[in-house]
């Protein structure tokens, strides 16, 4: 059941870096980062690379694969062609620091800004609220995001225009919606969207929604919206706070 | 490098590890005022407890009014077999609600019941629903609202730093040495007191639902410090891990599909948990399928409990039975079938990793096929001796809280029991620590002690042409998966005790090429150093321990042996030499134990 496959890894640092190819053995059901631990293993100790639950949940083996975004821990081998070499890269929107590995201090910076979490009062002297499934299940979505940064990878503000000082992204969108939508929540984030945020500068290409390994529609029901409440905002507060109200 | 010129940080309290229990040691302490620190091996946020997915268990009574702190009690130390300590089952039972209720004031998003309240599933040992969750990902929400609790907190972070010394001077706690993965670097953290929150042991065998990171390096820290562990014999072999495909062998399968309705099946076809009840909890479960489906079903006051919800030393011991029996499924697991007890948008809702897992990794559609699954390396009751109020460690100043501390859940671990753990103890471990931390004497640091432990961390760049630390790790996996793994007796342990004296030597020898910028050859020659500190602890209590008792099975003593129920195995350096001796835990006070033999 083994074969041999021809696998080409980005190795270096920022100053000096090239691809190089390994012939590694494969097994069933085995999936890119598997292979990079066997080279890892047998062929190349000092090779970095990001790894933690190797299921999917954590999201800290992001890569290019074949020049795309993805999740190392779930891509199968078996998804590419046996006779091509397969490339695996870095991610390319962030500096890096060595072989796969890069630095995404950045993302941990701007999630720091966003204003955090303010309930309202407790709806009960026990100091407990209610909310209901409806109502959660929408922020709730947001909240499946692992933290891969791999929409912010392929979101061209970032990845072409590296306008990191001015744009959050969308997972940091995501992470805003995940308290705007909150249905306890009552701080405003419009300023902080609009202004540091630039929320504008998306242009809902939706290739974040694409590389989401979590499938969050992180286009339509995370970043649409929030455009709506920051104009809306601008131009009807009455509108503004009715959408408050009404979630 | 020396230590006069080294990068150094000074706080009150140094929380190493950022999982829950870390995160929400961390928040507390910077609550009391405390300058601190948070030290994690990987990035933040990407600790365990992500992997936790059934729910955080806490009596609040929310779907089955009669629950309360006393039933989770009883639950928690006859799941533990009577071996916890006690008054820290009492503590997690009695502060979990309030801990649930708090995350959920700074954020999180619980699933809810029909009248806005915080849901409660159904899980392993628990009478009653217990488990606060969020479909099966609990442990993300968790670990994403303490994080983002703590960044407000002012607490500085230091991600991808890995301690691998901790400095006692005078008695107490006084610094801490850790690296960079990035550069390499050394970096130096003075503190009156620190938080050891770094998880579990569970890389040390190989078939195992834990990452790279847990090598034990609290428990072994601790122990290099003079702190006594307890209960190492103890390691947890959940019962569903994935089998099939090879790479994807021992990922974890969350017992919340057995606790929305999943059944265990054998090559037969057979339901076979039927067939395990033991004793202590005969009465408590369905003795029929059609009492456990009209369980399921949803009719809880007439029905009792599908035998599947037993405590998980059990239902492994009984898949592993089946299995040697030759009763297993075509890749060595069984079959835990959850598409005929429920349909489709059910477990997609219910179960939404489970499915994507599985649709990703195997190929399989769990809303039409059985899974197969196997026993894994899944969370060690044992850990740092902690005081029940404090945390604190034998060692003054230094405080254990979440997996690396023992004693909470005794002889096997209740599911749901560990994602309170993390909250109750985290934040009483903070608070204390922060009180220690300001008063703290940060006494001196030798230069010439750090020196020597600086050159004894690089020293596996001085052997080029040593063996490479992967080889060694993966020898040492085998060892204890052979010899210390799910079914123990006297020959193996010794044998695997005489392995582990020549991987020491191995260890010792082994070389790493390339720089000192993210290294993962380096990092694992140092994590070894852990790795075989926490196999030889528990190897050699699991050999003392000369009876079965929760997750702790030695073929050669069957039975438990009510005698050794409250004994504890205590491990402890002495010079070079790792001791073991057996304790006695102080009595359970009269109307707690008539609770837990009578009932709540």
């Amino acid at each position: 059941m083994s074969e041999q496959r021809r696998v080409r890894l980005f190795r270096g640092t920022r100053e000096r870096g090239e691809l190089k190819e390994y012939a590694v053995a494969t097994g069933e059901g085995m999936v890119v980062l598997d292979v990079v631990h066997a080279i890892q293993a047998e062929q190349a100790p000092d090779l970095a690379v990001r790894w933690n639950c190797k299921a999917g949940k954590c999201g800290s083996c992001s890569a290019e694969i074949n020049g795309k975004p993805r999740l190392m821990c779930m891509t199968r081998m078996s998804d590419y062609p046996a006779d091509e070499p397969l490339t695996v890269t870095p991610m390319k929107a962030f500096p890096l620091i060595k072989d796969l590995v890069t630095d995404v201090s950045w993302n941990y910076e701007v999630n720091k800004r966003i204003p955090a979490f303010q309930p309202r009062a407790p709806d009960f002297p026990d100091g407990t609220w209610r909310m209901y499934q409806y109502e959660v299940e929408r922020p709730q979505e947001f909240r499946k995001c692992i933290e891969c940064f791999l929409c912010q990878d392929v979101c061209h503000v970032l990845r072409t225009h590296e306008k990191h000082s001015a744009f959050m992204g969308p997972a940091m969108l995501v992470r805003a919606a995940v308290y705007e939508m909150h249905p306890l929540d009552e701080a405003d984030r419009r300023e902080h969207l609009r202004h540091e945020g630039g929320i504008g500068y998306c242009n809902i290409t939706k290739c974040c929604t694409e590389v989401c390994p979590e499938s969050i529609t992180i286009t339509d029901n995370a970043i649409i919206p929030l455009k709506e409440r920051v104009v809306d905002g601008n131009y009807d507060p009455i509108a503004a706070l009715w959408r408050k109200l009404t979630g | 490098m020396a230590a006069a010129n080294l990068r150094t940080h000074t706080y009150d309290v140094v929380v190493i590890g950022a999982g829950g229990a870390g995160l929400r040691a961390a928040i507390e302490a910077s609550a009391q005022q405390a300058k601190v620190a948070l030290v994690c091996k990987s990035l933040l946020g990407k600790a365990h407890t992500v992997m936790a997915e059934g729910g955080a268990a806490a009596a609040l009574g929310n779907v089955m009014g009669e629950d309360n702190w006393r039933v989770h009690f009883r639950d928690t130390m006859r799941g533990g077999k009577m071996h916890n300590n006690w008054r820290m089952a009492q503590i997690l039972a009695q502060e979990a609600p309030d801990r649930i209720k708090e995350l959920e004031a700074w954020g999180a998003l619980f699933d809810r019941t029909p009248d806005g309240r915080i849901n409660q599933r159904p899980f392993g040992g628990h009478t009653y629903s217990r488990l606060a969750h969020v479909g099966d990902r609990t442990g993300l929400e968790m670990i994403r609202v303490l994080q983002d609790k703590g960044v407000h907190s002012g607490i500085d972070v230091h991600m991808e730093c890995t301690v691998f010394k901790l400095f006692v001077t005078g008695g107490g706690i006084a610094g801490a040495l850790a690296y960079f993965r990035e550069t390499g670097r050394f970096v130096l953290f003075r503190a009156g007191a620190i938080v050891l929150a770094t998880g579990g042991i569970g890389k040390a065998w190989q078939i195992t639902s834990n990452s790279w990171e847990y090598t034990g390096d609290g428990h072994a820290l601790a122990y290099d410090a003079g702190a006594e562990l307890i209960d190492m014999e103890f390691v947890q072999f959940h019962p569903t891990g994935m089998v099939w495909p090879p790479s994807v062998r021992g990922i974890l399968v969350t017992e919340g599909v057995r606790g929305e309705g999943g059944v265990l099946k054998n090559a037969t076809g057979e339901r076979f948990m039927f067939r395990y009840m033991p004793d202590m909890f005969r009465g408590d479960f369905a003795e029929t399928e059609a009492e456990a489906d009209a369980w399921v079903k949803g009719d809880r006051k007439k029905n009792r409990r599908p035998p599947e919800l037993l405590t998980r030393d059990v239902v492994s011991k009984a898949i592993t039975r089946e299995i040697a029996e030759g009763r297993g499924s075509p890749h060595g697991g069984v079959y835990l079938d959850i598409a005929s007890k429920q349909n489709a948008d059910y477990i997609k809702k219910k179960l939404p990793s489970m499915y994507h897992q599985f649709k990703e990794l195997a190929q399989v559609d769990i809303t039409k096929d059985a899974m197969e699954i196997g026993p894994t390396t899944h969370y060690v009751m044992g850990g740092v001796k902690v005081d029940a109020e404090t945390q604190e460690a034998t060692v003054p100043g230094l405080y254990a809280a979440g997996e690396v501390g023992g004693g909470m859940h005794g002889a096997n671990r209740l599911g749901g029991n560990s994602l309170s753990d993390l909250l109750v103890f985290g934040r009483r471990a903070g608070f204390h620590a922060a009180e220690a931390g300001r008063r703290g004497s940060r006494s001196h640091i030798p230069d010439s002690e750090i020196d020597i432990t600086m050159q004894e961390a690089l020293a596996p760049f001085d052997r080029a042409e040593g063996e490479n630390p992967f080889a060694v790790q993966s020898a040492l996996q085998a060892v204890m998966q052979r010899h210390a793994g799910i079914i123990r007796d006297r020959l193996g342990l010794e044998t695997a005790l005489a392995e582990l004296d020549k991987l020491k030597v191995r260890a010792l020898e082994a070389g790493v090429t390339g720089s000192r910028e993210y290294n993962p050859g380096w990092h694992t020659a140092i994590d070894l150093r852990s790795l075989l500190v926490v196999s030889e602890a528990s190897a050699r209590a699991a050999l003392e321990r000369t009876e079965s008792r929760g997750a702790h099975t030695r073929s050669d003593y069957p039975d438990s042996d009510e005698r050794q129920a409250r004994e504890q195995i205590v491990i402890r350096k002495e010079g070079a030499r790792m001791t073991v001796q057996r304790e006695t835990q102080p009595p359970i006070p009269a109307d707690l134990a008539r609770l837990i033999k009578e009932g709540a």
